[in-house]
């Protein structure tokens, strides 16, 4: 088997998208499920209690109740578009998994320009939750793709600006070459993570990357207390569910950028057979995201929704103007050691 | 194999781009023209210049057409628009002078000859194409990012006008 594997290599890299992709989907499909779980602790509730124990199997629940529901398309909406909007948002959040490293092994391919490459394919996301907001033919959908698009193309620009600090003491667009040069430690004990030199650019990567994927606090795309759903408001069935599902999987993406980024992504000890050797790097990779989806739940069931006028504010002149002076600051460093 | 992915992709790049001009609802248009782009975008990339290919969907893709499809949706505009009287005469300009484009594109097609396959020299890395612009091109260079400079504050200048 692994020398088949190991001579052909077709065949590892289709092992290796089976994996991903089987890995990516069911820890998608949980992490509905922790988020219910999670907040329904913080708000004194059980959460899901009844399927399964625990409420495990609650997501199987979830997805069969969406295969069976009735797929409605309103009249009068753009048909086409309609049906190839969700499509389109779940495509991209798919795709940026196949350079992501979850592993010093388990990486469907490492691309020279893998960090631009994420980045081009999450811009491209957009275009799934704007048709998807004005193929409706609808008011609260298309103030909410309004919405939704003005807030990412703003928040789009600090996030990007805040990697540049990164890309500057790392030297490399590279994923895998980004996890390598933070290898080793510091004085013996402090990892030689990113986030110990751009600790600046980590805070703000982190506040940009939860507005990008349209979370709370940042969930004006949505707000159901103005706008009913958002976007996906007349969306029903498979398609909502496929937004869902794409949600999910850029907030996993996003995790595992800041994981690469500034947490020296798979890196941890490794020790044991190698068949352990092997499995460690992915655990301690997941553990890391899994920290981020925590802050994320905790954040939405804790903080209150910005304001309108405050999100452009703070992503226009606070954020913005904070990246550019970290890159300003990183790159005289950079020049005069 | 990549041939096969050339041709594919090149055609769906000009049925792309001829589908911008005869659509007549403006939202396809930007659509077809967002294809164009990122079919563009993979032609890059069968010639290894992975950077460029990256930037393109990031810039035009991404960040232009977004802008473009937000205009549009907010004007809404009915599927005749009635600005076309008005650009009549632009028909009869337009054929010569893009008669006389795709003539200049054939002569210099037919002049050049073809560049012998470098292989594995990464011409399209983002080290070398820093490299060339920042020493062999940093004139050119500084100059497009005046101009950029220059039509972003006058976009400022007029949005501000009336305030």
């Amino acid at each position: 088997m692994i020398e088949y594997l190991t001579e052909n290599e077709l065949a590892l890299t289709l092992l290796k998208i089976v994996i991903i992709f089987g890995g990516v989907m069911g820890g998608v499909a949980y992490l509905s499920w922790l988020e219910r779980k999670l907040i329904a602790r913080v708000q004194m509730r059980p959460g899901p209690t009844r399927v399964g124990p625990f409420g495990l199997l609650q997501p199987i629940a979830d997805g069969l109740k969406f295969l069976f529901k009735e797929d409605v398309i309103p009249t009068g909406a753009n048909r086409f578009l309609y049906i190839a909007a969700p499509i389109l948002s779940l495509v991209p959040a798919l795709l940026s998994f196949s350079v992501i490293p979850f592993g010093p092994v388990l990486q469907v391919t490492d691309l020279s320009i893998g960090l631009l490459f994420i980045l081009a394919i999450t811009s491209l996301g957009v275009y799934g939750v704007v048709l998807g907001g004005w193929a409706s033919n609808s008011k609260y959908p298309l103030m909410g793709a309004m919405r939704s698009t003005a807030q990412m193309i703003s928040y789009e620009l600090s996030l990007t600006l805040s990697i540049v600090g990164v890309l500057m003491v790392s030297n490399t667009l590279s994923l895998a070459d980004l996890i390598t040069s933070q290898q080793g430690t510091w004085l013996g004990f402090i990892p030689r993570w990113n986030i110990f030199l751009q600790p600046v650019a980590f805070l703000i990567y982190v506040i940009s990357a939860i507005a990008e994927t349209n979370r709370l606090p940042f969930d004006l795309a949505e707000s159901e207390q103005e706008l009913v759903a958002g976007w996906h408001t007349e969306y029903s069935s498979m398609k909502f569910a496929m937004f869902m599902l794409a949600e999910y999987a850029n907030m996993v993406t996003v995790s595992a950028l800041a994981t690469i980024m500034f947490l020296g992504g798979w890196s941890g000890p490794v020790f044991g057979p190698p068949a352990l050797q092997l499995v460690l790097p992915v655990v301690w990779f997941t553990l890391k995201i899994t920290v981020f989806i925590f802050a994320y739940v905790l954040l939405r069931s804790t903080v209150p929704r910005f304001r309108y006028d405050q999100l452009m504010k703070f992503g226009w002149k606070v954020l913005l103007p904070l990246a550019l002076a970290n890159i300003l600051v990183t790159s005289f460093i950079v020049a005069i050691s | 194999m990549i041939q096969i992915l050339f041709f594919f992709f090149a055609a769906l790049a000009v049925g792309a781009a001829i589908n911008v001009l005869v659509q007549k609802h403006v939202l396809y248009s930007a659509l077809s023209l967002i294809l164009m782009l990122t079919s563009v975008s993979v032609l890059f990339i069968l010639l290894r210049a992975d950077f460029l290919a990256a930037i393109q969907v990031i810039v035009y893709a991404g960040a232009i057409m977004v802008l473009f499809v937000f205009v549009i949706m907010l004007l809404n505009l009915p599927r005749d628009e009635d600005g076309a009287d008005r650009l009549r005469w632009l028909k009869f300009i337009g054929i010569p002078l893009g008669l006389f484009f795709v003539s200049l594109v054939i002569a210099t097609l037919w002049n050049v000859e073809p560049a012998a396959a470098t292989g594995a020299t990464l011409v399209g890395s983002p080290q070398a194409i820093g490299q060339s612009l920042f020493t062999d091109f940093v004139l050119p260079f500084e100059a497009t990012s005046l101009l950029i400079l220059i039509a972003l504050m006058g976009a400022v200048v007029f949005a501000k006008k009336d305030l």
